[in-house]
C-alpha cells in the first residue's frame, strides 16, 4: 500500500491550517526546540576549534605528554588509543558476530535459555559504562587476573563494553538476509553452516561492518571505565605490548581539562578536535559503507 | 571440516529423504557460536559477582542503616562516614535537570520530524540531531566547564550566581547529550503509527496540531516512554559530565548552583584514587556501584512494564 509519506500535505487538510494562534504557538516551540540542539552542536564546534586553535599543529601529534604545556603532545595517547582498539577489533568483533549468528540462525526461541540471552544483551547495552569499569577492576585488573592498568585489560573492558552494539547490529544485518537465499543453498544440498559462510554472512556484511564501526567510533571516545582501571598515569612512551602501560585520548583530554592552568584547557580543546576528527571519519566510512554496499532485497 | 560419511553407497538401502546423520563439523561450529552468545550471560554473571562480593564485605565494615540514612559522605577521611544519600539527592537532582530539558526538547523535536517537517528537511535534520549521541562524554564535558558555566555564571536569574563546579551545567549539558536518544526512538514509534490514523483525524476535521497530539502521540506512547525511560537511565549512569563540571564535593542540597558529587562521579574519583585491594576505600567503589547498578535495574524493569501496558498493536 502506497501511503503518502509524513510531512506530505494531505487533502483537507488546508481548511484548518488556517486557524489560531495555537498551532502558530506549537510549531514555534518545535522549532525553538529544535534550534536549541542544532545551536547547542554547533556552539560545541566552534567552541572546541577556537579554544584549541592556538595548539592545533603536527606538535600536538609528535610530543610527549609534559608538566609543561608548551612542550606536551598527545603521541602517547594516540598510540595508546590504536594499541586498545586493536584488542577490542580482535575480541569484541568475532564474538560478537558468532554470538549474532547463533541467535539468528541456530538458536530455537521457543527455548527459554535463548529468551533469556536475549534479554540478557538488552540489559547489557543499558548497563552504565563506569560498571563495566569495575568489572575490570574487580576480574581483569586485579583479583581473578591481576594484569594491572594495561592494554589488554583496557581492551578487554572496553570489549566487553560495546559487545552488545556488535551483537545487535550484527543481527539486524543477519535478519535482513531473505529467508528464500537461504532455502535455495539448503536445497542445493550445502551444510547449515555452509549456507551461512557462503551466503548469508557475505550478504549480510555491509551492516556487520557499519554496526562494528560505530561500536568502536563508541569504543573511542569512552573513557570513565579505564579512569577505574587506573589509566590516569602519566604516560611519556607509546605502548610497547599488550601489557604495556598505557594512555587513550580521552583519558588524556580528561587529565588536561582537570588541571587548573588554562594552557592545558588549550591542550585538551585541541586534543579534542584530533578525537571529533577521528569519529567523524569513522561515521563517514559507515555511512560510505552502508550506501556502497547494502543491498534491498 | 564438514567430512560426512563416503561409503554411504555401502548401506543395503538408501536412506529416507532427510534423514540425519551425525555431522561434527556442523556440531563444533554450532558449539563455537553458541559460547560466543553465552559471554554474554557470562559477562552479567560476572557483573554481578564483581559487585556482591565486595559490597557484602563493605556491609561487615559499615552498618547498612548507617549507609542509607546518614546523610554525611566521607569515607576516605580519617573519621570516615559513609552515608550514601548526598551522592543519590545528587544524581537524581542532576538526572532531573536533564529530563526537565530533554524531554521537552527531544519530543517536540521528535513530533516536528515526524509529523510537520518536509522529507527533505528531515533527512537533513535528523543525521545531524545524531551527531549529538556520537560526541564523547569528556568533550560534553568540557563543553559544561568551558562555555555552559561561564554563560550561567553571566545569566543566573536566581539568588547566588553558580561556582565553578556546579549542577546545573552539568545537568543542562547532560539534558543535550540525551536529545538524540529521546527524539530518535520517539521518532521511530511515531513513525511507525499507520497513516491510516492521521487519515482518519483529518477527515474529521482535526488539523495538524490535534492530529499530532491526541492521535499519533498516544498511539505512540509505549516507543516514547521508552526512549524517555533510556534517556533517563543514560543520564543516571553517565561519567564523565558530572566528574568533571559538577566537583567532587558530596553535598547534600537540592541548590543547581551548588557542586555536588554524583554516584558515577565518586566511583571514578575513588578509581582515580587508587586504592589498595582489600581496603574500606576500594570497597565503598562496589559499594556504590551495587547502588547504582540496582537503580538502573529498576528503572529498565519499570520501562519493561510500561511498555507492556501501553503496547499497541497494529
Amino acid at each position: 500500500m502506497a501511503s503518502p509519506a509524513p510531512g506530505s500535505r494531505l487533502v483537507g487538510e488546508g481548511a484548518s491550517r488556517r486557524t489560531g494562534p495555537a498551532q502558530w504557538g506549537f510549531r514555534a516551540a518545535m522549532l525553538v526546540s529544535l534550534l536549541i540542539a542544532m545551536a547547542t552542536l554547533v556552539a560545541l564546534l566552534v567552541q572546541v576549534v577556537t579554544e584549541g586553535w592556538p595548539r592545533l599543529n603536527l606538535d600536538l601529534l609528535t610530543s610527549f605528554p609534559s608538566s609543561r604545556p608548551r612542550r606536551a603532545g598527545a603521541q602517547s595517547a594516540i598510540f595508546g588509543t590504536l594499541w586498545v582498539m586493536g584488542v577490542v577489533v580482535v575480541t569484541c568483533i568475532p564474538v560478537g558476530i558468532g554470538a549474532a549468528i547463533y541467535l539468528e540462525e541456530y538458536a530455537d526461541r521457543t527455548r527459554w535459555y535463548n529468551r533469556l540471552i536475549e534479554i540478557n544483551i538488552q540489559n547489557l547495552a543499558a548497563v552504565p559504562s563506569i560498571v563495566y569499569g569495575i568489572l575490570g577492576l574487580a576480574f581483569l585488573a586485579r583479583g581473578w587476573g591481576d594484569l594491572g592498568p594495561t592494554v589488554l585489560t583496557a581492551g578487554l573492558t572496553l570489549s566487553l563494553l560495546v559487545l552488545p552494539i556488535v551483537i545487535i547490529a550484527s543481527r539486524e544485518a543477519i535478519r535482513a538476509v531473505p529467508r528464500s537465499i537461504r532455502e535455495a543453498s539448503l536445497a542445493l544440498g550445502a551444510t547449515q553452516w555452509q549456507t551461512i559462510r557462503r551466503q548469508t554472512l557475505p550478504a549480510a556484511i555491509p551492516g556487520i561492518a557499519t554496526g562494528s564501526i560505530l561500536a568502536l567510533s563508541r569504543a573511542i571516545g569512552e573513557a570513565a571505565p579505564l579512569l577505574l582501571l587506573g589509566a590516569l598515569t602519566f604516560v611519556t612512551f607509546n605502548p610497547s605490548g599488550l601489557d604495556s602501560a598505557f594512555s587513550v585520548l580521552p583519558v588524556q583530554i580528561f587529565n588536561w581539562i582537570s588541571r587548573p592552568q588554562e594552557e592545558f584547557h588549550v591542550l585538551a580543546a585541541a586534543a579534542i578536535v584530533v578525537l571529533l576528527v577521528i569519529l567523524l571519519a569513522m561515521n563517514g566510512a559507515a555511512i560510505w559503507l552502508r550506501r556502497r554496499y547494502q543491498r534491498r532485497w | 571440516m564438514t567430512t560426512a560419511g563416503t561409503f554411504e553407497s555401502a548401506r543395503p538401502l538408501p536412506r529416507a529423504i532427510g534423514a540425519r546423520r551425525p555431522r561434527y563439523g556442523e556440531m563444533v561450529i554450532k558449539g563455537l557460536l553458541g559460547i560466543c552468545a553465552l559471554l554474554s550471560v557470562g559477562t552479567t554473571i560476572a557483573i554481578v559477582f564483581a559487585l556482591l562480593q565486595p559490597t557484602i564485605e563493605f556491609f561487615g565494615d559499615v552498618s547498612i542503616v548507617e549507609f542509607f540514612t546518614s546523610t554525611t559522605w566521607a569515607p576516605l577521611f580519617a573519621d570516615p562516614e559513609f552515608g550514601v544519600l548526598p551522592l543519590v539527592t545528587a544524581t537524581l537532582l542532576i538526572t532531573g535537570v536533564a529530563l526537565a530539558l530533554a524531554v521537552p526538547v527531544g519530543l517536540l523535536s521528535a513530533i516536528y520530524l515526524s509529523e510537520y517537517a518536509r522529507p527533505r528537511v528531515r533527512n537533513v535534520l535528523k543525521p545531524t540531531l545524531e551527531l549529538l549521541a556520537g560526541i564523547p562524554t569528556v568533550v560534553y564535558g568540557f563543553f559544561a566547564l568551558t562555555f555552559v558555566t561561564p554563560l550561567l555564571q553571566d545569566l543566573w536569574p536566581f539568588g547566588d550566581p553558580p561556582g565553578v563546579f556546579n549542577a546545573a551545567s552539568a545537568g543542562l549539558v547532560m539534558g543535550i547529550m540525551i536529545v538524540p536518544t529521546i527524539t530518535s526512538l520517539s521518532e521511530d514509534a511515531m513513525a511507525a503509527v499507520p497513516h491510516a490514523l492521521r487519515e482518519g483525524a483529518f477527515a474529521l476535521g482535526a488539523n495538524r496540531l490535534t492530529t499530532s497530539l491526541r492521535v499519533v502521540f498516544p498511539a505512540a506512547l509505549s516507543g516514547i516512554v521508552a526512549a524517555v525511560v533510556l534517556g533517563f537511565s543514560r543520564a543516571i549512569g553517565e561519567t564523565m559530565i558530572v566528574l568533571i563540571a559538577a566537583g567532587g564535593t558530596p553535598n547534600l542540597s537540592f541548590n543547581p548552583a551548588e557542586a555536588m558529587q554524583t554516584m558515577t562521579a565518586f566511583i571514578a574519583s575513588a578509581g582515580i584514587g587508587d586504592q589498595p585491594t582489600g581496603s574500606t576505600g576500594y570497597k565503598t567503589i562496589f559499594a556504590v556501584g551495587a547502588t547504582l547498578f540496582v537503580f538502573t535495574f529498576l528503572i529498565n524493569l519499570i520501562s519493561i512494564r510500561l511498555v507492556r501496558r501501553y503496547r499497541q498493536v497494529y
